[in-house]
């Protein structure tokens, strides 16, 4: 049993990191609207500074990207495997 | 050519040949060898035109070494090293040699200083590669290897037709920036080219077709070199074409919509390849020095974690013969090291900071900002979260962890961890000093890709990318499936000729032109021969045989004649003398 092996199984450390996870995504979040605050950073465009752009976008994007690529594939290029070879 | 200046392309051609003599621990020194004594070819080389050659007239540039074509130098023979480590357990000679020729003809494009040298090697870098497919030596890999070089051989006609109409205008083969010819048909034939190779959709679908059907190791050689010399020349000949920045933004999206559907781990990646050329083609279309800079480090960056992403994929294919993602899950029990080193692939993919994706993906969208281009980079940004949803989250958990398929494999042979592990560090140490990647690039200007509003942001993107993630899981599930893409053109598109081919046209041509012809033509020639046939055996032959029986009477009267005995002979000179006598009397 190796070391990823042992904080996966176990239920209880996986909540553990699960939890672990969770605050880190929180921090981001809280570094990405109060550092530039504090430091007085800016992007090119007005919207990147919108408080907690980056992660906003991303988590927009993730959803925007599946959601839009299985409609896509639904509807019109997902097909069998031997599609080709009938 | 210059005694001096020895071509590393070369070295890389005829070096290969060496192998098919050598065995054992010779043979594996020299794969070693020969690549290492390319790169250090590279590295001793000089700015400046070596290797002229005089062909028909012209002159022939093979060496055309300066900043840029060095970056690519580079950058190029360190892959075919860590290619060679890779394979250095497959005992077959025929991939070891096309490998090399590969590497080497991709050098030979890198460092073509006109457009006579670098055709003779896009061509040769077709070839070689096509021959990495069909030696996987499995019936689906003959026919991609197939369609692979249909496409590649098409796209070398238009390059070549180009480079003759550009000859005819201008009389030269020289190959610098085409601006001045923007616009002319010459100029159309040769980007065409050049976007087929870069797999620019819809000229791009050879690209997924034939990687993952090609040998676990030849793959990994593949990602490396035709899209990225591709790269090269659209750098060289097209900066700053407009064209370029929106097919490059469309690019790196579709990359991702299709690694969405994806069930092929290698075919997800082979996407995920054109999203990623996407950024370099949307860099060359913008043209502006960060722009630039930012196409040749991409580049860079992107051959080592691409190889290194490839590698894992190839190391769990390897070992478990399995491909599909939905046959894969649990894999990290047993694989501990691919894992570690398949995810700082995917971290450098991903732009994450320390890693180089983040110092070179990030020149090229600050280089679309800096030009004010609002819809660029907002299509860039998002093309970058589906990087990270794709090979940095579903191809590991479904490949490496998800749902356990109780397959138990053991970690890839040790040649093959270590072509990863020393991938794995070229990407650490570019993405923690990039400065060394930065001095090698070509145009002047002063990047910093550690600034707080990028870092923080982008750790936010990938953080929220992530919860994304898992919250969708569900819908992510590789389902069995495979997904149309322009390659349908010429798979379905060419039963469908075969088709009319064989059903309409034949009826066509049985039942109407085969009749006009049967009553216009056959049957009047065949009449007409029957009377003249007539005509011979009756008149002609008749004539002939006439003469021949009359002949043969007179002979066998003349035979009866001609006896053979002395006294008829005699009786008859006899008679002869009888009647002459009687003749002078009657006459007297």
């Amino acid at each position: 049993m190796n070391f990823l092996e042992r904080q996966l199984e176990d239920p209880v450390r996986f909540a553990r990191l699960k939890r672990w996870g969770l605050i880190f995504l929180a921090l981001t979040l809280v570094a990405e609207i109060v550092l530039p605050l504090i430091f007085g950073s800016h992007g090119h465009f007005s919207f990147e500074d919108f408080p907690g752009w980056g992660s906003i976008y991303g988590f927009v994007s993730c959803a925007v990207i599946i959601i839009v690529s299985k409609v896509i594939g639904k509807l019109w290029l997902m097909r069998r495997e031997d599609h080709y070879e009938s | 050519m210059s005694p001096e200046w020895i071509h590393p392309g070369l070295i890389l051609i005829v070096g290969a040949w060496l192998l098919p003599f050598l065995k054992g621990n010779a043979k594996r020194v020299a794969m070693l060898a020969v690549p290492t004594a390319a790169l250090i070819d590279c590295f001793l080389m000089s700015a400046g035109t070596h290797g002229v050659v005089s062909v028909w007239g012209y002159e022939v540039v093979f060496g055309r070494v300066d900043s840029l074509s060095l970056v690519f130098g580079y950058v190029f023979s360190i892959m075919a090293l860590i290619g060679m480590v890779y394979a250095l357990h497959v005992d077959d000679n025929a991939q070891h040699v096309s490998a090399l020729t590969y590497a080497g003809a991709a050098l030979g494009v890198t460092f073509a200083g006109d457009f006579l040298s670098l055709y003779v090697f896009w061509e040769v870098m077709a070839v070689s590669s096509a021959l990495l497919v069909w030696l996987h030596r499995e019936e689906a890999s003959v026919a991609a290897g197939f369609r692979y070089l249909m496409t590649h051989v098409f796209g070398g006609l238009l390059l070549l037709a180009g480079i003759v109409l550009l000859w005819r205008e201008t009389g030269s083969f020289a190959f610098d920036d085409l601006k001045a010819f923007s616009g002319s048909a010459a100029w159309y034939l040769i980007l065409a080219a050049f976007l087929l190779n870069a797999a620019v959709p819809p000229l791009g679908a050879w690209l997924p077709d034939a990687y993952p059907a090609a040998t676990v190791t030849g793959a990994v050689f593949m990602t490396a070199f035709t899209t990225k010399s591709a790269v090269y020349v659209l750098i060289r000949g097209f900066p700053g074409t407009e064209l370029l920045i929106w097919l490059g933004a469309i690019m790196a999206l579709y990359g991702v919509v299709y690694a969405v559907l994806e069930n092929d781990a290698r075919r997800l990646l082979a996407y995920h390849i054109i999203s990623q050329v996407g950024y370099m083609v949307c860099g060359v279309g913008i043209g502006t020095a960060l722009a630039i800079n930012g196409a040749c480090a991409h580049a860079f960056a992107h051959i080592l974690y691409k190889a290194l992403l490839f590698m894992g994929a190839g190391a769990v294919m390897q070992v478990t013969g399995l491909r599909k993602l939905s046959d894969m899950g649990g894999l990290y029990k047993t694989m501990p090291l691919t894992v570690f080193l398949y995810m700082i692939g995917a971290f450098a993919i991903s732009a994450v900071p320390l890693f180089s994706g983040f110092v070179s993906k990030s020149m090229i969208v600050s280089a679309s900002a800096e030009s004010h281009m609002t819809a660029i980079f907002l299509m860039l940004t998002l093309a970058s979260a589906g990087t990270f949803l794709h090979t940095g989250l579903k191809l590991p958990y479904y490949m490496f962890f998800g749902k356990d398929s109780g397959v138990r494999a053991k970690e890839p042979p040790k040649n093959m961890l270590a072509a990863m592990a020393i991938a794995a560090v070229a990407c650490t140490i570019i993405g923690v000093f990039p400065g060394l990647l930065y001095q090698a690039l070509p145009r002047a200007v002063e990047y910093a890709p550690y600034t707080l509003q990028h870092v923080t942001a982008t750790t936010g993107m990938l953080g929220f990318t992530a919860l994304g993630f898992f919250l969708l899981l569900k819908h992510l599930d590789p389902k069995l499936t495979i997904s149309l893409d322009t390659d349908w053109i010429y798979r379905r598109g060419a039963a469908l000729l075969t088709w009319v081919a064989r059903k309409p046209l034949t009826v066509l041509e049985y039942g109407f032109v085969g009749q006009i012809y049967e009553f216009v033509f056959r049957r009047p020639v065949l009449g007409a021969a029957g009377l003249l046939r007539g005509f011979d055996s009756f008149v002609v032959d008749g004539l002939i045989v006439g003469v021949g029986r009359l002949t043969l009477r007179l002979n066998q009267l003349l035979r009866t004649a001609i006896s053979g005995h002395a006294q008829h002979y005699g009786l008859v000179m006899a008679a002869g003398i009888l009647l002459l006598l009687a003749l002078a009397l009657i006459a007297v």
